[in-house]
């Protein structure tokens, strides 16, 4: 999808008014939050799983290129094939390359957000494909013609009325308006799709080094369809995602579906191990996956080595109030939220997402949820600093900070300067506090300030005290 | 442990740019409570501010310049106190990163680091020290600022000592760790998602039934404060400060005299 991430500031007003999102997003948000508390409080070994997460994570990072390799040969092993591809356009050329080979008409997709990053879906139905998205979120916004507004709940700004609305004029009706029917309905027309598909692309929430395995958690079950039924399986996935062995994969399980949904496990974990074998009943003939690069390696050499450790459970934006109040497409691009906030500048450019890492209060509440421990906050800053470095923050944000610096060094100066201000705002305010001020508006228009006293607080200690 | 040494610590008292300027009344409480747990609390005046509103604006440079300040203002004290989690978090997690690559400052750094804390959990954790005598009639709902409750770890620290004070009775509210919008300059570039956010914290204020809202960081409070007069709420706001050490008799922040008890 085309970055919009400059429009984040209209576009987030225009979220806080839109009352079916700010209903959407509420419910979504507590819903979240109370899940996950009660999971990480009813796991003693919480906050030492999310250590060890993190600690190991560290490990793969650092030997990246050794488990990838490990991962190759092991896919090789079991039949399957890897491709590597530097950035979107080499991810896109490839998978097309393997669909038009096997004459692809309908192609079926699992959740994969990396395919989002890579604007996948555009790319094959340009070429006259038909791609189905069967989770049930991305069906939904797929039916809207929308991008996903959260990671994994990629439907999460849609009420259930919308639902219907959605449903009813893309099937047909009759309207559905309980949820139960309107999955049904939604499981009506996917099945057929999954028995027409030629190619099921799915994402990896995990790659197994040690097996050459691919291991995804749905709660829908549509991923295990979308991989099994059609004739050939394409795995899109970032080269970060790969773990030693599937006891390493078992540490970040226990932590994924508790850190994202609140639940103790997903419904459905399925693991893949190449092409169908002879012996086996079922499963594609051919077995691929894509490794996608698109600026990570670059963050793997920087400052930004602890994003990689990101395993996409969303908890970041589901505990962010900025996200809570803007929802997921203010962000303007695949990822939102903290995690978003960090990758898409990295990934599209800090020019194109300066708002990004700038709308934070920096309240660590991302972090404090993490389960890998990211430091969100920090990486955040460190693009601040960046774009400060770049001069691609406003002229007069700069400014403002020289003349900061340059009366905050001098102490009798700043001092002076802040009893004028008090003087002026004690003149301004009456009756407690100021409800207008043309050079604060940005303040006042939103609350009053509060008058001064008069005096400084160094100024009376140093009446009263001398020292 | 300070008193086992006999000898009263010294305190620097660092003023924050909001206390300086807007709640004085916030320093003379610190300084008295600080007094009253048998500190010696002194104010130097070549303090300016901790450096923060650059650090977070990605002016490293004009933080590092402030902080060096800062450092050389208090590292003769024994204690750097402030009454505030968010500049006592820069001082105490900041600093150290801030000179990570310049050998000269940062043992300097991280000395004032280890011995700078937040006011209420210094009281608390440090002096071990229970104010007493002091009456509040009030019903109070506390809110945890981000940078005192995830940087500091400040969480029942204020509520303990405020359980000393009599007549004052605490009640939680939905969401009280919770950022309240403000953020520093994040308020003013982004007003209407900070309003959003202030808005959906005095609901669960007004929610919570209480008549006073209590906290440890004036940014947080001048921002809950500004917005609850907006709308004309009577709810009152003071600094934690204020109301353990007797000294909220007066006006709450952005109140006026008529409110006062
Ligand atoms: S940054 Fe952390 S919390 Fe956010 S999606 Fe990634 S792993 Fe989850």
């Amino acid at each position: 999808m085309e970055i919009r991430s400059k429009e984040f500031k209209s576009r987030a007003v225009f979220a806080i008014h839109d009352a079916s999102l700010q209903q959407a997003m509420g419910k979504a948000r507590d819903g979240f939050v109370g899940k996950r508390a009660q999971q990480a409080a009813e796991l003693p070994e919480f906050e030492a799983l999310r250590e060890e997460a993190k600690n190991l994570k560290n490990h793969i990072l650092e030997n990246l290129d050794h488990y990838l390799e490990r991962y190759e040969d092991a896919v090789k092993r079991a039949g399957g094939h890897v491709h590597w591809a530097r950035d979107a356009q080499e991810a896109r050329a490839i998978i097309l390359d393997i669909c038009k080979r096997v004459n692809a008409k309908t192609i079926t997709k699992g959740k994969s957000m990396v395919s989002e990053e890579i604007d996948l879906n555009e790319a094959l139905i340009e070429h006259g494909m038909e791609v189905v998205e069967t989770d049930l979120g991305e069906y939904i916004i797929q039916l809207a013609n929308e991008p996903p507004s959260h990671i994994i709940a990629p439907a999460v700004h849609k009420t259930k009325n919308q639902v219907s609305d959605l449903f009813e004029a893309a099937h047909g009706g009759p309207r559905k308006t309980e949820v139960a029917d309107l999955v049904n309905e939604a499981r009506q027309v996917l099945r057929e799709k999954y028995f027409r598909a030629d190619v099921g692309i799915t994402g990896g929430n995990f790659l197994i080094a040690e097996t050459g395995s691919s291991m995804i958690v749905t709660n829908e079950g549509n991923g295990d369809l979308t991989q099994t039924l059609a004739k050939v399986h394409i795995v899109t996935s970032g080269i970060e995602r790969v773990v030693p062995t599937l006891d390493d994969a078992t540490l970040f399980l226990r932590l994924l579906a508790r850190s994202a949904t609140g639940q103790e496990t997903e419904t459905y974990t399925t693991i893949s191990t190449g092409p169908r074998r002879a012996t086996d009943l079922d499963g594609p003939e051919e077995y691929h996956v894509v490794l996608v690069d698109n600026g990570r390696s670059k963050m793997l050499a920087g400052h930004f080595r602890d994003m990689l450790r990101c395993i996409r459970c969303g908890a970041c934006m589901n505990h962010c109030p900025v996200y809570g109040s803007v929802g997921g497409h203010a962000y303007g691009w695949v990822y939102p939220g903290p995690m978003g906030s960090v990758l898409t500048p990295l990934i599209k450019g800090l020019d194109n997402a300066y708002d990004l890492p700038n709308a934070c209060t920096l309240n660590g509440r991302c972090a404090s949820v993490c389960p890998v421990k990211i430091p969100l906050p920090d990486l955040l800053r460190e693009l601040r600093h960046l774009q400060h470095q770049q001069e691609l923050s406003p002229v007069m944000q700069r400014r403002a900070l020289k003349a900061w610096r340059f009366v905050a060094t001098r102490p009798k100066l700043y001092h002076a300067g802040e009893w004028i201000a008090v003087r002026v705002l004690k003149l301004l305010g009456r009756k407690g506090s100021i409800r207008r001020l043309p050079f604060a508006q940005a303040w006042t228009d939103v609350r009053d300030l509060p008058t001064p006293e008069g005096q400084t607080f160094l100024q009376r200690w140093q009446a009263q005290r001398g020292k | 442990m300070t008193q086992s040494t006999g000898k009263r610590p010294r305190v620097g008292l660092f003023a924050t740019c909001l206390m300086n300027m807007f709640r004085p009344n916030v320093g003379f409480a610190a300084a008295k409570l600080l007094e009253d747990a048998g500190c010696i609390v002194e104010v130097p005046d070549t303090q300016t501010c901790c450096g923060q509103p650059g650090y977070n604006s990605g002016d490293f440079d004009s933080a590092r310049a402030l902080a060096r300040q800062v450092i050389a203002a208090f590292e003769q004290y024994d204690y750097v106190v402030g009454p505030s989690g968010s500049c006592m978090a820069t001082i105490r997690h900041d600093y150290p990163v801030m000179f990570e690559d310049d050998p000269d400052w940062l043992p300097r750094a991280k000395a004032l680091a280890a011995k700078s804390f937040e006011l209420l959990s210094f009281l608390h954790d440090e002096l071990g020290a229970t104010p007493a005598g002091t009456r509040h009639l009030a019903t109070a709902t506390y809110h945890d600022s981000c940078s005192g409750l995830r940087g500091l770890g400040i969480k029942g620290q204020p509520r303990e000592l405020l359980a000393g004070v009599a007549g004052l009775k605490l009640k939680e509210m939905q969401d009280a760790e919770v950022c309240c919008g403000f953020g520093g300059t994040f308020c003013v570039k982004y007003p209407e998602i900070s309003e959003k956010m202030v808005e959906d914290k005095i609901h669960n204020i007004i929610e919570s039934g209480a008549d006073t809202v209590l906290g440890g960081d004036l940014g947080c409070l001048m921002n809950i404060a500004g917005r609850l007069r907006r709308i004309q709420s009577p709810v009152r706001v003071f600094h934690t400060a204020e109301v353990l050490a007797g000294m909220a008799n007066g006006p709450g922040i952005g109140g006026h005299s008529q409110e006062s008890r």
